[in-house]
Protein backbone atom coordinates (compact mmCIF):
# COMPACT_ATOMS: atom_id res chain seq x y z
CA UNK A 1 0.00 0.00 0.00
CA UNK A 2 1.31 3.46 -0.92
CA UNK A 3 2.33 5.62 2.02
CA UNK A 4 0.81 9.10 2.14
CA UNK A 5 3.56 11.70 2.31
CA UNK A 6 1.47 14.84 2.79
CA UNK A 7 -2.23 15.12 3.57
CA UNK A 8 -3.76 18.61 3.34
CA UNK A 9 -7.21 18.99 4.90
CA UNK A 10 -9.16 22.19 4.18
CA UNK A 11 -5.95 24.22 4.20
CA UNK A 12 -6.26 27.99 3.91
CA UNK A 13 -3.41 30.46 3.51
CA UNK A 14 -4.43 34.11 3.43
CA UNK A 15 -5.06 35.22 -0.11
CA UNK A 16 -3.27 32.29 -1.70
CA UNK A 17 -4.84 28.93 -0.84
CA UNK A 18 -8.50 28.30 -0.11
CA UNK A 19 -9.91 25.16 1.52
CA UNK A 20 -7.25 23.03 -0.14
CA UNK A 21 -7.63 19.29 0.37
CA UNK A 22 -5.19 16.89 -1.28
CA UNK A 23 -2.83 14.00 -0.68
CA UNK A 24 0.69 13.52 -2.02
CA UNK A 25 2.07 10.00 -2.08
CA UNK A 26 5.53 8.96 -0.91
CA UNK A 27 8.14 7.42 -3.18
CA UNK A 28 6.78 8.89 -6.35
CA UNK A 29 7.31 11.95 -8.48
CA UNK A 30 4.29 14.21 -8.08
CA UNK A 31 4.09 17.17 -10.39
CA UNK A 32 2.07 20.25 -9.50
CA UNK A 33 0.80 22.36 -12.33
CA UNK A 34 -1.53 25.30 -12.76
CA UNK A 35 -1.59 28.94 -13.82
CA UNK A 36 0.64 31.64 -12.30
CA UNK A 37 -0.62 32.82 -8.91
CA UNK A 38 -2.54 29.58 -8.36
CA UNK A 39 -0.75 28.91 -5.06
CA UNK A 40 1.73 26.25 -6.23
CA UNK A 41 4.80 27.87 -4.61
CA UNK A 42 2.80 28.45 -1.42
CA UNK A 43 1.99 24.74 -1.38
CA UNK A 44 5.71 23.87 -1.45
CA UNK A 45 6.48 26.47 1.25
CA UNK A 46 3.83 24.86 3.44
CA UNK A 47 5.39 21.43 2.81
CA UNK A 48 8.84 22.76 3.84
CA UNK A 49 7.45 24.57 6.90
CA UNK A 50 8.37 28.08 5.77
CA UNK A 51 4.66 28.85 6.06
CA UNK A 52 1.94 27.48 8.30
CA UNK A 53 -1.71 27.39 7.29
CA UNK A 54 -4.20 29.93 8.64
CA UNK A 55 -6.82 27.17 8.73
CA UNK A 56 -7.07 23.43 8.20
CA UNK A 57 -4.34 20.89 8.88
CA UNK A 58 -1.32 19.28 7.24
CA UNK A 59 -0.05 15.81 8.05
CA UNK A 60 3.40 14.53 7.12
CA UNK A 61 3.73 10.75 6.99
CA UNK A 62 0.56 10.40 9.10
CA UNK A 63 1.52 12.82 11.89
CA UNK A 64 0.72 16.54 12.27
CA UNK A 65 3.37 18.61 10.52
CA UNK A 66 3.06 21.27 13.25
CA UNK A 67 4.50 18.80 15.78
CA UNK A 68 7.72 18.28 13.82
CA UNK A 69 10.87 20.15 14.81
CA UNK A 70 11.26 22.82 12.08
CA UNK A 71 15.00 22.39 11.45
CA UNK A 72 14.82 18.62 11.31
CA UNK A 73 11.79 18.74 9.03
CA UNK A 74 13.36 21.25 6.63
CA UNK A 75 16.51 19.16 6.28
CA UNK A 76 14.34 16.11 5.60
CA UNK A 77 12.05 17.94 3.14
CA UNK A 78 14.42 20.08 1.07
CA UNK A 79 13.14 22.99 -1.02
CA UNK A 80 14.67 24.43 -4.19
CA UNK A 81 13.18 27.87 -4.84
CA UNK A 82 11.95 29.16 -8.16
CA UNK A 83 14.47 32.03 -8.24
CA UNK A 84 18.01 30.65 -8.40
CA UNK A 85 19.57 31.85 -5.16
CA UNK A 86 23.18 31.32 -4.14
CA UNK A 87 24.90 32.57 -1.01
CA UNK A 88 27.96 34.83 -1.12
CA UNK A 89 31.17 32.82 -1.50
CA UNK A 90 32.24 29.90 -3.65
CA UNK A 91 30.15 27.00 -4.87
CA UNK A 92 31.93 24.88 -2.25
CA UNK A 93 30.91 27.36 0.45
CA UNK A 94 27.32 27.06 -0.71
CA UNK A 95 27.34 23.27 -0.42
CA UNK A 96 29.00 23.51 3.01
CA UNK A 97 26.03 25.57 4.23
CA UNK A 98 23.93 22.43 3.84
CA UNK A 99 26.52 20.07 5.31
CA UNK A 100 30.22 20.86 5.76
CA UNK A 101 31.08 17.15 5.69
CA UNK A 102 29.14 16.35 2.51
CA UNK A 103 30.97 15.17 -0.61
CA UNK A 104 30.81 18.33 -2.72
CA UNK A 105 31.93 16.59 -5.93
CA UNK A 106 29.22 13.95 -5.61
CA UNK A 107 26.47 16.51 -4.93
CA UNK A 108 27.58 18.72 -7.82
CA UNK A 109 27.66 15.73 -10.13
CA UNK A 110 24.08 14.83 -9.18
CA UNK A 111 23.08 18.36 -10.24
CA UNK A 112 25.02 18.17 -13.51
CA UNK A 113 28.09 20.20 -12.49
CA UNK A 114 31.69 18.99 -12.44
CA UNK A 115 34.23 19.51 -9.68
CA UNK A 116 35.83 22.51 -11.47
CA UNK A 117 32.91 24.55 -10.09
CA UNK A 118 33.88 24.06 -6.43
CA UNK A 119 36.15 27.10 -6.16
CA UNK A 120 34.18 29.37 -8.47
CA UNK A 121 32.45 32.48 -7.12
CA UNK A 122 28.79 31.48 -6.93
CA UNK A 123 27.61 35.03 -7.65
CA UNK A 124 29.34 35.00 -11.04
CA UNK A 125 27.58 31.87 -12.33
CA UNK A 126 24.82 31.95 -14.94
CA UNK A 127 21.20 31.60 -13.82
CA UNK A 128 21.12 27.96 -14.87
CA UNK A 129 24.37 27.16 -13.05
CA UNK A 130 23.10 28.89 -9.92
CA UNK A 131 19.95 26.80 -10.03
CA UNK A 132 22.02 23.61 -10.29
CA UNK A 133 24.11 24.75 -7.29
CA UNK A 134 20.83 25.28 -5.42
CA UNK A 135 19.75 21.72 -6.31
CA UNK A 136 23.13 20.30 -5.19
CA UNK A 137 22.92 22.33 -1.97
CA UNK A 138 19.39 21.03 -1.26
CA UNK A 139 20.62 17.46 -1.76
CA UNK A 140 23.38 18.24 0.75
CA UNK A 141 20.98 17.92 3.68
CA UNK A 142 20.40 14.26 2.65
CA UNK A 143 16.62 14.71 2.40
CA UNK A 144 14.00 12.01 1.85
CA UNK A 145 11.74 14.52 0.07
CA UNK A 146 12.76 17.02 -2.59
CA UNK A 147 10.50 19.99 -3.34
CA UNK A 148 11.38 21.60 -6.66
CA UNK A 149 9.78 24.92 -7.62
CA UNK A 150 10.23 25.19 -11.39
CA UNK A 151 13.76 23.96 -10.88
CA UNK A 152 14.56 23.64 -14.57
CA UNK A 153 12.86 26.77 -15.91
CA UNK A 154 16.23 28.57 -16.18
CA UNK A 155 18.12 25.58 -17.59
CA UNK A 156 18.96 24.48 -21.12
CA UNK A 157 17.73 21.14 -22.41
CA UNK A 158 20.83 19.14 -21.46
CA UNK A 159 20.98 20.51 -17.92
CA UNK A 160 17.25 19.93 -17.50
CA UNK A 161 17.73 16.34 -18.55
CA UNK A 162 20.41 15.89 -15.85
CA UNK A 163 18.11 17.28 -13.14
CA UNK A 164 15.19 15.20 -14.41
CA UNK A 165 17.33 12.06 -14.37
CA UNK A 166 18.56 12.99 -10.88
CA UNK A 167 14.97 13.37 -9.65
CA UNK A 168 14.01 10.01 -11.15
CA UNK A 169 17.04 8.33 -9.52
CA UNK A 170 16.13 10.00 -6.20
CA UNK A 171 12.64 8.44 -6.35
CA UNK A 172 13.99 5.04 -7.40
CA UNK A 173 16.27 5.16 -4.33
CA UNK A 174 13.18 5.51 -2.11
CA UNK A 175 12.84 9.30 -2.01
CA UNK A 176 9.85 11.44 -2.94
CA UNK A 177 9.78 14.43 -5.28
CA UNK A 178 7.15 17.16 -5.47
CA UNK A 179 7.85 19.28 -8.53
CA UNK A 180 6.06 22.44 -9.63
CA UNK A 181 6.28 22.79 -13.40
CA UNK A 182 4.60 24.66 -16.23
CA UNK A 183 6.23 22.48 -18.88
CA UNK A 184 3.58 20.13 -20.29
CA UNK A 185 6.16 17.96 -22.07
CA UNK A 186 8.20 17.63 -18.88
CA UNK A 187 5.07 16.68 -16.92
CA UNK A 188 4.17 14.05 -19.50
CA UNK A 189 7.75 12.73 -19.45
CA UNK A 190 8.27 12.57 -15.71
CA UNK A 191 5.13 12.61 -13.59
CA UNK A 192 3.93 9.60 -11.67
CA UNK A 193 1.02 11.75 -10.50
CA UNK A 194 -0.18 15.21 -11.49
CA UNK A 195 -2.05 17.71 -9.32
CA UNK A 196 -3.58 20.71 -11.02
CA UNK A 197 -3.99 23.76 -8.78
CA UNK A 198 -6.08 26.74 -9.84
CA UNK A 199 -7.27 29.69 -7.77
CA UNK A 200 -5.79 28.21 -4.58
CA UNK A 201 -7.71 24.91 -4.92
CA UNK A 202 -7.20 21.52 -6.54
CA UNK A 203 -8.84 21.77 -9.93
CA UNK A 204 -11.27 18.96 -10.78
CA UNK B 1 41.64 80.47 34.73
CA UNK B 2 38.83 82.50 33.18
CA UNK B 3 35.40 81.09 33.96
CA UNK B 4 32.90 82.11 31.30
CA UNK B 5 29.56 83.23 32.68
CA UNK B 6 27.43 84.81 29.98
CA UNK B 7 24.49 85.61 32.26
CA UNK B 8 21.01 86.50 31.03
CA UNK B 9 22.37 89.52 29.14
CA UNK B 10 24.69 87.32 27.08
CA UNK B 11 21.86 84.88 26.44
CA UNK B 12 19.61 87.70 25.24
CA UNK B 13 22.31 89.06 22.95
CA UNK B 14 22.85 85.57 21.44
CA UNK B 15 19.26 85.77 20.23
CA UNK B 16 20.54 88.25 17.59
CA UNK B 17 21.42 85.22 15.44
CA UNK B 18 17.87 83.90 15.84
CA UNK B 19 16.67 87.29 14.60
CA UNK B 20 19.04 86.90 11.63
CA UNK B 21 17.56 83.46 10.92
CA UNK B 22 14.03 84.92 11.12
CA UNK B 23 14.97 87.75 8.77
CA UNK B 24 16.50 85.32 6.27
CA UNK B 25 13.40 83.10 6.41
CA UNK B 26 11.11 86.08 5.82
CA UNK B 27 13.32 87.51 3.06
CA UNK B 28 13.51 84.19 1.19
CA UNK B 29 9.84 83.38 1.84
CA UNK B 30 10.72 80.11 3.59
CA UNK B 31 7.75 80.34 5.95
CA UNK B 32 9.86 79.03 8.84
CA UNK B 33 9.42 81.98 11.19
CA UNK B 34 6.88 80.29 13.46
CA UNK B 35 8.98 77.10 13.57
CA UNK B 36 12.15 79.03 14.44
CA UNK B 37 10.43 80.96 17.24
CA UNK B 38 8.74 77.79 18.52
CA UNK B 39 11.94 75.75 18.47
CA UNK B 40 13.91 78.54 20.16
CA UNK B 41 11.40 78.96 22.95
CA UNK B 42 11.10 75.21 23.41
CA UNK B 43 14.88 74.77 23.60
CA UNK B 44 15.15 77.61 26.10
CA UNK B 45 12.37 76.34 28.35
CA UNK B 46 13.55 72.70 28.18
CA UNK B 47 17.14 73.63 28.97
CA UNK B 48 16.15 75.94 31.82
CA UNK B 49 13.97 73.21 33.37
CA UNK B 50 16.73 70.62 32.91
CA UNK B 51 19.27 73.09 34.37
CA UNK B 52 17.12 73.73 37.44
CA UNK B 53 16.45 70.01 37.95
CA UNK B 54 20.09 69.13 37.37
CA UNK B 55 21.14 71.81 39.82
CA UNK B 56 18.95 70.12 42.39
CA UNK B 57 20.04 66.54 41.55
CA UNK B 58 23.80 66.92 41.25
CA UNK B 59 24.34 69.53 43.91
CA UNK B 60 27.26 68.45 46.10
CA UNK B 61 25.04 68.01 49.15
CA UNK B 62 22.53 65.71 47.45
CA UNK B 63 22.55 61.91 47.82
CA UNK B 64 23.86 59.93 44.83
CA UNK B 65 20.64 57.95 44.43
CA UNK B 66 19.00 61.05 43.02
CA UNK B 67 21.53 60.91 40.17
CA UNK B 68 20.87 57.20 39.67
CA UNK B 69 17.14 57.95 39.35
CA UNK B 70 18.00 60.62 36.78
CA UNK B 71 20.13 58.16 34.80
CA UNK B 72 17.42 55.49 34.97
CA UNK B 73 14.88 57.99 33.67
CA UNK B 74 16.96 59.00 30.66
CA UNK B 75 17.61 55.34 29.84
CA UNK B 76 13.85 54.65 29.79
CA UNK B 77 13.20 57.86 27.85
CA UNK B 78 15.86 56.85 25.31
CA UNK B 79 14.19 53.43 24.90
CA UNK B 80 10.85 55.13 24.22
CA UNK B 81 12.58 57.32 21.63
CA UNK B 82 14.01 54.22 19.92
CA UNK B 83 10.50 52.70 19.99
CA UNK B 84 8.99 55.84 18.45
CA UNK B 85 11.58 56.14 15.69
CA UNK B 86 11.85 52.46 14.74
CA UNK B 87 8.34 51.10 15.39
CA UNK B 88 8.69 48.44 12.66
CA UNK B 89 10.98 46.29 14.85
CA UNK B 90 8.89 43.89 16.98
CA UNK B 91 9.07 44.48 20.77
CA UNK B 92 11.19 47.53 19.99
CA UNK B 93 10.73 49.23 23.37
CA UNK B 94 11.97 46.18 25.29
CA UNK B 95 14.83 45.67 22.82
CA UNK B 96 15.77 49.38 22.96
CA UNK B 97 15.62 49.33 26.75
CA UNK B 98 17.89 46.27 26.88
CA UNK B 99 20.35 47.95 24.49
CA UNK B 100 20.46 51.14 26.57
CA UNK B 101 20.65 49.38 29.92
CA UNK B 102 23.52 47.11 28.81
CA UNK B 103 25.51 49.84 27.06
CA UNK B 104 25.10 52.37 29.88
CA UNK B 105 25.80 49.77 32.58
CA UNK B 106 29.05 48.67 30.93
CA UNK B 107 30.14 52.29 30.30
CA UNK B 108 29.35 53.41 33.84
CA UNK B 109 31.04 50.33 35.31
CA UNK B 110 34.22 50.99 33.31
CA UNK B 111 34.21 54.75 33.88
CA UNK B 112 33.73 54.65 37.62
CA UNK B 113 34.99 51.15 38.36
CA UNK B 114 38.41 52.00 36.94
CA UNK B 115 38.33 55.49 38.41
CA UNK B 116 38.42 57.39 35.10
CA UNK B 117 36.16 59.89 36.84
CA UNK B 118 35.24 60.04 40.52
CA UNK B 119 31.71 58.78 41.14
CA UNK B 120 29.63 61.86 41.95
CA UNK B 121 26.36 63.19 40.65
CA UNK B 122 28.31 65.84 38.73
CA UNK B 123 30.16 63.15 36.73
CA UNK B 124 27.59 60.34 36.64
CA UNK B 125 24.73 62.31 35.10
CA UNK B 126 26.63 63.91 32.19
CA UNK B 127 28.67 60.80 31.38
CA UNK B 128 25.59 58.55 31.39
CA UNK B 129 23.68 61.19 29.44
CA UNK B 130 26.27 61.42 26.66
CA UNK B 131 26.63 57.66 26.44
CA UNK B 132 22.86 57.10 26.40
CA UNK B 133 22.26 59.78 23.79
CA UNK B 134 24.80 58.31 21.40
CA UNK B 135 23.81 54.69 22.12
CA UNK B 136 20.21 55.67 21.44
CA UNK B 137 21.05 57.20 18.05
CA UNK B 138 23.00 54.10 17.05
CA UNK B 139 20.17 51.88 18.31
CA UNK B 140 17.65 53.76 16.15
CA UNK B 141 19.84 53.37 13.05
CA UNK B 142 20.50 49.72 13.90
CA UNK B 143 16.83 48.89 14.50
CA UNK B 144 15.66 50.59 11.31
CA UNK B 145 18.44 49.11 9.21
CA UNK B 146 17.82 45.65 10.67
CA UNK B 147 14.19 45.52 9.59
CA UNK B 148 15.04 46.97 6.17
CA UNK B 149 17.91 44.53 5.64
CA UNK B 150 15.84 41.53 6.68
CA UNK B 151 13.12 42.58 4.22
CA UNK B 152 15.71 43.08 1.46
CA UNK B 153 17.42 39.75 2.18
CA UNK B 154 14.26 37.77 2.82
CA UNK B 155 15.00 35.26 0.03
CA UNK B 156 18.53 34.64 1.31
CA UNK B 157 17.34 34.17 4.90
CA UNK B 158 14.51 31.83 3.87
CA UNK B 159 16.88 29.80 1.68
CA UNK B 160 19.04 29.28 4.77
CA UNK B 161 16.02 28.41 6.93
CA UNK B 162 14.96 25.93 4.24
CA UNK B 163 18.33 24.20 4.71
CA UNK B 164 17.51 23.67 8.38
CA UNK B 165 19.50 26.59 9.76
CA UNK B 166 18.40 28.14 13.05
CA UNK B 167 16.97 31.69 12.75
CA UNK B 168 20.10 33.08 14.45
CA UNK B 169 22.34 31.39 11.89
CA UNK B 170 20.09 32.22 8.94
CA UNK B 171 20.07 35.93 9.78
CA UNK B 172 23.78 36.17 10.68
CA UNK B 173 25.13 37.36 7.29
CA UNK B 174 22.40 40.02 7.11
CA UNK B 175 23.03 41.03 10.70
CA UNK B 176 26.76 41.41 10.16
CA UNK B 177 26.22 43.91 7.35
CA UNK B 178 23.63 45.77 9.42
CA UNK B 179 25.88 46.15 12.45
CA UNK B 180 28.70 47.45 10.27
CA UNK B 181 26.47 50.07 8.66
CA UNK B 182 25.05 51.23 11.98
CA UNK B 183 28.47 51.63 13.56
CA UNK B 184 30.29 53.27 10.66
CA UNK B 185 28.94 56.81 11.32
CA UNK B 186 30.21 56.63 14.91
CA UNK B 187 33.63 55.43 13.75
CA UNK B 188 33.66 58.14 11.09
CA UNK B 189 32.77 60.75 13.73
CA UNK B 190 35.77 59.69 15.81
CA UNK B 191 38.03 59.86 12.77
CA UNK B 192 37.18 63.49 12.03
CA UNK B 193 36.67 64.74 15.56
CA UNK B 194 38.26 68.12 16.24
CA UNK B 195 39.08 68.80 12.59
CA UNK B 196 35.95 70.85 12.02
CA UNK B 197 33.67 70.98 15.03
CA UNK B 198 34.90 70.59 18.57
CA UNK B 199 32.88 68.02 20.43
CA UNK B 200 30.40 69.14 23.06
CA UNK B 201 32.09 68.18 26.30
CA UNK B 202 35.40 69.68 25.24
CA UNK B 203 33.74 72.89 24.07
CA UNK B 204 31.87 73.17 27.36
CA UNK B 205 35.00 72.59 29.44
CA UNK B 206 37.05 75.11 27.47
CA UNK B 207 34.28 77.69 27.75
CA UNK B 208 34.12 76.97 31.47
CA UNK B 209 37.83 77.77 31.74
CA UNK B 210 39.47 74.33 31.72
CA UNK B 211 42.89 74.01 30.09
CA UNK B 212 42.32 72.75 26.50
CA UNK B 213 44.67 69.77 26.97
CA UNK B 214 42.77 68.69 30.08
CA UNK B 215 39.53 69.19 28.16
CA UNK B 216 40.88 66.99 25.35
CA UNK B 217 41.70 64.19 27.80
CA UNK B 218 38.15 64.22 29.14
CA UNK B 219 36.71 64.39 25.64
CA UNK B 220 38.88 61.54 24.36
CA UNK B 221 37.83 59.32 27.27
CA UNK B 222 34.19 60.15 26.52
CA UNK B 223 34.64 59.40 22.81
CA UNK B 224 36.05 55.97 23.58
CA UNK B 225 33.18 55.29 25.96
CA UNK B 226 30.64 56.47 23.42
CA UNK B 227 32.05 54.28 20.63
CA UNK B 228 32.12 51.26 22.91
CA UNK B 229 28.60 51.94 24.14
CA UNK B 230 27.34 52.38 20.57
CA UNK B 231 28.90 49.04 19.59
CA UNK B 232 27.27 47.34 22.57
CA UNK B 233 23.93 49.02 21.91
CA UNK B 234 23.73 48.06 18.24
CA UNK B 235 24.89 44.51 18.99
CA UNK B 236 22.11 44.08 21.53
CA UNK B 237 19.60 45.53 19.04
CA UNK B 238 20.85 43.11 16.37
CA UNK B 239 21.09 39.98 18.47
CA UNK B 240 17.90 40.39 20.50
CA UNK B 241 15.94 42.42 17.96
CA UNK B 242 16.48 39.91 15.15
CA UNK B 243 14.92 37.15 17.28
CA UNK B 244 11.67 39.08 17.27
CA UNK B 245 11.57 38.87 13.48
CA UNK B 246 11.02 35.10 13.62
CA UNK B 247 8.08 33.08 14.90
CA UNK B 248 8.36 30.39 17.56
CA UNK B 249 8.33 27.74 14.82
CA UNK B 250 11.28 29.43 13.11
CA UNK B 251 9.58 31.20 10.24
CA UNK B 252 10.41 34.71 9.16
CA UNK B 253 7.64 37.09 10.24
CA UNK B 254 5.39 38.54 7.61
CA UNK B 255 6.23 42.31 7.36
CA UNK B 256 8.22 41.96 4.16
CA UNK B 257 5.43 39.92 2.64
CA UNK B 258 3.15 42.97 2.74
CA UNK B 259 5.75 44.78 0.62
CA UNK B 260 5.88 41.78 -1.72
CA UNK B 261 2.12 41.49 -2.34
Amino acid sequence: MTETLFRFKNVTLAGRLFDLTLTIDAQCLTMITGPSGAGKSSLLRLCNGLEVPDGGSIEFRGAPLAKRLPRQHRRDVALVFQQPLVFAGTVGDNIAEADPSASTEDLLQRAGLDSSFIDRDADLLSGGEKQRVAVARALGTDPTVLLLDEATSALDEDSSAVIEQGARTFVEAGGSVVWVSHDAAQIARLADKVLHIAGGRVAQ
Amino acid sequence: MTVVDIGYTGLTVSLILIVVALALSAWQGLGLERSIVGATLRALVQLLIVGLLLGFVIDDGRPLWLSWIWVSSIVVFAASTVARRAPELPHVFAVGLAANVVSVSVSVAVTFGFGIFPLTGRTLVPVAGMVTGNAMRTAVVGARRLTEAVAENRDDIEARLALGHSPARAVRPTLRATLRLALLPQIEANRTVGLVALPGAMTGLILAGTDPVDAVLVQAALLFLILGAAAISVSVIGLIGSRGLFTGDERLLAPARTAES
